[in-house]
């Protein structure tokens, strides 16, 4: 039971993240996800000295708000121009997460986060924390939250579909058809800190990193509509969530550890094998058409000097050294498979004469 | 003087300290470069990406000396780099998300070896956590042999491959065509980046080395258009910052090193954009004022020129024509006075305005310019 569900918190966890993350993958903001992750922890540590309520509902809003300032922050760094946008990150996120840290060990008695819990996460202890109403137990509240935050997810995603695509691969013509791009730019950013703050809890601030940006770049990868980006991304953080559960379940170690890990093993699945973009992919295509244009090549070679007459003499596959530069196994491979693919045939007295449809391709490759 | 008196007597204050202030110079001037190269997060992803090699070389050794577990993070970062490369160049997958992933896959995986070796049943992994957030404190006269030896090495290969890097920085493409292979320089500059990391991981902690090459390199630029100038500086700004933060965490109870070197580093960016001559903020809004007065005084002596037009000899008029022709917009009153003391305009004991042969120079010579 306990088991099933941290799954389920994982689950859900990280899909929330990966819907989200879609689009900071998408806008190149992904950084900006590290930033947020690292600077909400200074939100819940002011709110919770003003509170002193570790349960306190106002530490989210509290995050959520450090998150969007974070935001703001770097973008008044990089407006004074004094510093280059990945050094105003590189300077805000720091400062702003030392304060917090400095704070929690200081005052490390009154807190109840310790600097563990900040990067690892609780969610084996999800399960602990339960959410009741009028005595009954409805499960742990990690989940009823970031159930909600997923809701919240997929609604926003869901309503301004349109403008979100719109603003991330044509910024300059949203802005053009009046869609208030900065507008939407600091919606969605909270949307991304409340979604941090939520998933901080559970897996620790650098680990939702991993969630908020493998998934997405992976689905990335495999495809290029942003529906099917959206859905494989979920699909592919569940993927992690469990993988990730039961690699850790296997050796005992940090469970949000394991989901990263996975998540990372997912995205170099996909980098190597992918379908069309992978690396070997890649290369076989590359290795087909580089055959397939030396076969090309020999039916213009052969067109070239045919009814010629040299012809006896330039259409034979040992004169293919001379005069492409060809080693002759390289040549002796290119004739057997343009005759496989009936370009060309071998005469007894060892001329190479086209077929009428390797004369028909030659000439269609010269014709451009 | 206390503290000065503690610094050069106190064995372990001393130690901290030197050992904070070179790898401060080590991150500063090697981070001057990340920074110019708009690679800053880089240095983010190594630290972080060195986790699970300090975690594997105890795990592979059983040993816990500092120069097992810094080749061990210097590998680790190091493949992490290749792999952003790799993602990068053959793959439609950003930078930045290349960089967030190995980030955080590799620190996810380091956490995962972390808490395997902590429930190892012997206690001699205890300490390895302090890779973290960075433990002054634990730092010995050894370690900083290894800090100082490979610090040396980073800083010696700047100096041998200066034009090398330098040309990488600003124009690999120029490089190239002189016939520099640029590929080459890049992986070795960034092994020289990776190592100023990992010698601060023990000390600064993986989740904010990246803060200490960024920093102080941002203080170093807003003072300086050289690039050396800019490399001493940042090394310079670097070693204040590592000796404030470990000597203040180590001195007092419960203050990690690691945020409060950070803290310290970010307070010298925020002077050096303050108060940074020509490009800082303070000094750059005195010049736009001091811009905007000259304007205004250009306006109002040209408005004088024309008057002097109309009438023959000296003739004197009144504040208040001078303000009409300006529709009031501008503050009319102090552009007479920064004229009168130019020499440009003058006064009559009627309290009336006209323009000086000096003035009356000045316009006809920006009047041939343009």
């Amino acid at each position: 039971m306990i088991a099933l569900e941290i799954q389920l918190v994982a689950i859900v966890v990280s899909v929330a993240c990966s819907l989200a993350g879609v689009f900071l993958v998408l806008r190149r903001m992904a950084l900006m996800s590290d930033a947020i992750s690292h600077t909400v922890l200074l939100g819940i540590v002011l709110v919770f000295f003003i509170t002193r309520d570790i349960g306190s509902p106002l530490l989210v809003v509290g995050a959520a708000a450090m998150g969007v300032a974070t935001v703001a922050l770097v973008e008044l760094v990089r407006r004074t121009r004094l510093v280059r946008e990945d050094a105003s990150i590189g300077l805000v996120f720091p400062a702003l997460f030392s304060i917090a840290v400095i704070l929690i060990t200081r005052y490390a008695g009154s807190v109840h986060l310790d600097t563990d819990a900040v990067l690892l996460g609780e969610i084996a202890f999800a399960p602990f924390r339960r959410f009741e109403a009028g005595g009954v137990d409805l499960g742990p509240r990690a989940l009823w939250i970031m159930g909600g935050i997923l809701i919240l997810n997929v609604s926003f995603i869901a309503i301004l579909y349109k403008e979100l695509k719109l603003s991330t691969f044509d910024p300059g013509l949203a802005a053009a058809l009046g869609f208030a791009p900065g507008v939407l730019h600091y919606a969605f950013m909270t949307l991304v800190s409340i979604t941090a703050v939520g998933a901080f809890d559970t897996v620790g601030s650098i680990l939702v990193v991993a969630l908020m940006i493998a998934p997405p770049a992976t689905a990335y990868l495999l495809s290029d509509s942003l529906p099917r980006v959206l859905v494989l991304s979920a699909a592919i953080a569940t993927i992690a969530a469990l993988g990730g559960f039961w690699a850790a379940w296997l050796i005992d170690a940090s469970i949000a550890g394991c989901m990263a890990a996975a998540a990372g093993v997912l995205f170099l699945l996909a980098f190597m094998l992918g379908p069309d973009r992978g690396l070997i992919a890649v290369a076989r295509r590359r290795e087909r058409q580089r055959w397939e244009f030396a076969r090309l090549m020999l039916a213009i070679h052969l067109l070239h000097h045919e009814g010629t007459e040299a012809s006896a003499e330039e259409n034979r596959e040992t004169h293919l050294g001379e005069h492409l530069r060809w080693e002759p196994q390289f040549a002796a491979r290119v004739v057997r498979e343009a005759e496989e693919h009936d370009l060309l045939r071998r005469l007894p007295d060892g001329q190479l004469r086209l077929t009428s449809s390797g004369r028909l391709a030659a000439e269609r490759a010269m014709a451009g | 003087m206390d503290l000065l008196r503690d610094l050069l007597f106190d064995y372990t204050l001393r130690t901290v300290a030197l050992g904070a202030a070179t790898l401060g110079i080590v991150a500063g001037a090697l981070g001057t470069f990340a920074v110019l190269r708009r690679q800053s997060l880089l240095g983010d992803a190594i630290s972080h990406a060195a986790l699970p090699g300090i975690v594997l070389a105890f795990l592979l050794t059983g040993m816990k000396s500092t120069f097992v577990l810094v080749l061990g993070a210097a590998i680790a970062g190091w493949i992490g780099t290749l792999i952003v490369m790799l993602v990068v160049r053959h793959s439609r997958v950003p930078e930045d998300s290349a960089l967030g992933i190995v980030l955080s896959v590799f620190f996810g995986a380091g956490l995962v070896l972390l808490t395997y070796v902590q429930k190892l049943p012997d206690a001699s992994q205890a300490g390895l956590d302090r890779f973290l957030f960075g433990q002054a404190a634990t730092m010995l006269s050894r370690d900083i042999v290894v800090i100082g030896g490979l610090g040396a090495i980073a800083l010696l290969a700047v100096v041998i491959f200066w034009k090398e890097f330098k040309l990488l920085s600003f124009d690999p493409e120029f490089g190239a065509s002189l016939g520099v292979p640029m590929r080459t320089v890049d992986i070795l500059l960034t092994t020289f980046l990776v190592i100023a990391i990992v010698i601060g991981l023990q000390t600064v902690g993986v989740v904010l080395m990246s803060a200490l090459v960024i920093a102080p390199a941002a203080a170093a630029r807003q003072w300086t258009n050289s690039l050396s100038v800019m490399v001493v500086l940042a090394a310079l700004f670097g070693a204040i910052a590592g000796v404030t933060g470990a000597v203040i965490s180590s001195s007092a109870q419960h203050v990690p090193t690691g945020p409060t070197i950070v803290l310290a580093a970010t307070t010298l960016v925020l002077f050096s954009m303050l108060a940074a001559p020509e490009r800082g903020l303070v000094w750059s809004a005195l010049s736009r004022r001091r811009q905007r007065q000259q304007i205004r005084a250009d306006a109002v002596l040209a408005d004088l020129y024309a008057l002097a037009g109309h009438h023959a000899g000296e003739h004197g008029h009144e504040l208040a024509v001078l303000e009409t022709m300006r529709a009031g917009r501008t503050d009319v009153r102090r552009a007479l006075d920064v004229l009168e003391q130019r020499g440009l305009a003058r006064r009559d004991n009627r309290n009336r305005w006209s323009i000086t042969d000096a003035g009356r120079a000045e316009v006809e010579s920006e009047k041939e310019q343009s």
